[in-house]
């Protein structure tokens, strides 16, 4: 399985506070990989700076063999990264169809993808021509995902998703994002709900202070309460 | 179900029609306060052609910064450099503008207006390349260097054309009033009003219509998402602030045969009230700067025939009202 984006050495300084120190990580075509962690532990700055939203004071970054950690957002975007933040991001002012007319960037939008879209979101369809900002939190999470997925991409990286969410939402956004994963997509996934990570992930990395302390497959860290519990704090059982 | 299945309605979304009555509420208001139905009448009149101006003026303005957070200072450079191009044309022309042809006025004034917004475009390239591209995300600095910049170019107007005030003498055509019983009202504030008209209807038109309106609206509101998805925001914004100055050059040159002169610090009391147009408006909204203007010269021009003494501060009291009412704004479009 070859590695569609890889991250050596990478740091990050926000200010005066070294976030990232020292990030190396890799993510298989084709695969789920999970980054877990506890709060404050660097997930979401990863995140943002593989998408060049903020820039690694040092290390490489590289896509597809591309070295991309001293590219523009917008260039790292037509490389074919999506990015879904943490916060959403949807453009409230916006109605559904213009946030997605605007995702789709190289045209207008494929028909046969909306369609693949719809079938599991379709919420989408029938609040077309209403404005985002008059979503719940669980459609607007939906469209932040549709945003990204609209085109194809090569990488899609994922931002707590599930943050928020009622559970029964939280159940029918892991059914979309399977069903994205089973398109073939290569996913970076940011995740603090661990039932959610288990059902999608294939490999997991697990962060701390900056670094990766972890790294192996889901299925092996999903089977072993002891570590779960050295490494998050938590057991899935308890999480349950 | 979840709401993931969208079995439930979706809330329709609320007209906010608040800020749009407000003027009209403040109008009539004034009938009754006014007395006289014709000075009502003509006072309205000019309260809406001096709007229509300052919303040219503010348009370009409130979009800079609501889509990237920049605070120019020297917008008013832009009015007073688009006044000045003007009599460029307009000078040599002398003879066609007094003419009493409403056609040859309009062929020497629209080349005029067009050259002025050209050379303004022109000149928000040149500023927002050398002034503002190195101080972005640092307010401070903004201020200092685009009222640096605004001086600068208020000195330079004055080295070219000299100190005196020059006079912009209306055109033939557009001198006197329209009779409506006993009702007078100035041809010209009728041109201002209908500009200033078409412009809100074709900024409307872009920003609602096109994929360029719906970047800068997206841009607005989240300028970090919009690049996510993989568009250059800096180049949308070097556009939008060309155009932004364009539309403040128009602006200054209908300001200019408005008040029949031209002088280089005539922005200097009209950027005071762009900004509480800007303030009141909601960073970054047409629609709330459109009837931010309105409310502008309403209460200018209300407050001046009713309290004079009360003429200099009548709009920082609108502005206190309005932002005690709505502290984003009449339309918050961004979260600053």
């Amino acid at each position: 399985m070859t590695d569609l984006l890889k991250l050596s050495g990478v740091h990050t300084h926000i200010g005066r506070y070294h976030i990232l120190q020292g990030i190396d990580l890799a993510v298989p075509q084709g695969q789920v990989t999970m980054l877990l962690g506890r709060n404050g532990a660097g997930k979401t700055t990863t995140l943002r700076t593989i998408m060049g939203l903020w820039q690694a004071s040092s290390g490489e970054i590289s896509l597809a063999g591309m070295r991309i950690e001293s590219r523009a957002t917008p260039d790292i975007a037509r490389l074919g990264v999506g990015y879904v933040p943490e916060s959403m991001a949807v453009f409230s002012d916006l109605t559904v169809k213009e946030n997605l007319v605007l995702a789709a960037r190289d045209g207008p939008l494929d028909d046969a993808q909306l369609d693949w879209i719809f079938g599991f979101f379709p919420a989408l369809r029938r609040f077309w021509l209403s404005r985002a900002g008059s979503l719940s939190g669980g459609q607007k999470q939906m469209l932040s995902i549709a945003r990204a997925i609209i085109e194809p991409r090569k990488l899609l990286l994922i931002d707590e998703p599930t943050k928020g969410l009622a559970p029964a939402i939280v159940m029918a956004l892991i059914e979309c994002l399977k069903e994205i994963k089973r398109k073939g997509a290569t996913i970076l996934l940011v995740e603090q709900n661990f039932f959610a990570a288990r059902e999608l992930g294939d490999s997991v990395l697990v962060m701390d202070n900056g670094t990766i302390v972890h790294r192996g497959e889901m299925a092996a860290l999903a089977a072993d309460v002891p570590l779960q519990e050295r490494l998050l704090g938590l057991s899935l059982e308890a999480h349950q | 179900m979840t709401d993931l299945a969208a079995t439930d309605p979706l809330p329709k979304p609320k007209r906010d029609l608040a800020p749009v009555l407000l003027p009209i509420a403040l109008a009539l208001l004034m009938i009754p306060l006014i007395g006289s139905t014709s000075s009502w009448l003509t006072l309205t009149a000019a309260s809406l052609a001096m709007g229509m101006m300052i919303f040219i003026m503010a348009s370009g303005l409130t979009l800079v910064f609501g889509l990237m957070d920049v605070l120019n200072f020297g917008h008013g450079a832009f009015i007073a450099v688009g006044a000045y191009v003007a009599t460029l044309v307009l000078a040599p022309f002398a003879a066609s503008i007094q003419a009493d042809s409403l056609w040859m006025n309009l062929a020497v004034l629209a080349p005029a207006a067009l050259l002025s917004m050209a050379v303004s475009g022109a000149l928000g390239l040149v500023v927002e390349r050398v002034l503002i591209l190195p101080v972005y995300g640092q307010h401070l600095k903004q201020i200092l260097m685009t009222t640096g910049g605004l001086i600068v170019a208020e000195q330079t107007l004055y080295a070219l054309w000299g100190p005196q005030i020059i006079p912009m003498p209306l055109p033939a055509s557009l001198r006197g009033s329209f009779i409506l019983g006993d009702v007078a009202i100035a041809k010209y504030r009728v041109l201002a009003m209908l500009i200033g008209l078409a412009v809100f209807i074709a900024i409307q038109l872009v920003l609602n219509r096109t994929k360029l309106g719906l970047l800068i609206r997206a841009g607005v509101e989240n300028r970090e998402m919009v690049e996510a998805l993989g568009y250059r925001i800096r180049r949308l914004f070097l556009g939008v602030f060309m155009t932004g100055s364009a539309l403040a050059g128009l602006g200054g040159v209908m300001w200019a045969l408005y008040r029949e002169q031209v002088h280089a610090s005539m922005s200097d009391d009209l950027t005071v009230l762009i900004f509480i147009v800007v303030i009141i408006g909601g960073l970054g909204s047409i629609g709330g700067c459109f009837i931010g203007a309105i409310l502008v010269a309403m209460v200018a021009n209300y407050g001046g025939f009713l309290v004079p003494k009360l003429a200099l501060v009548s709009n920082i009291l609108l502005m206190v009202a309005i932002l005690m009412w709505r502290p984003r704004g009449l339309y918050a479009v961004t979260s600053r």
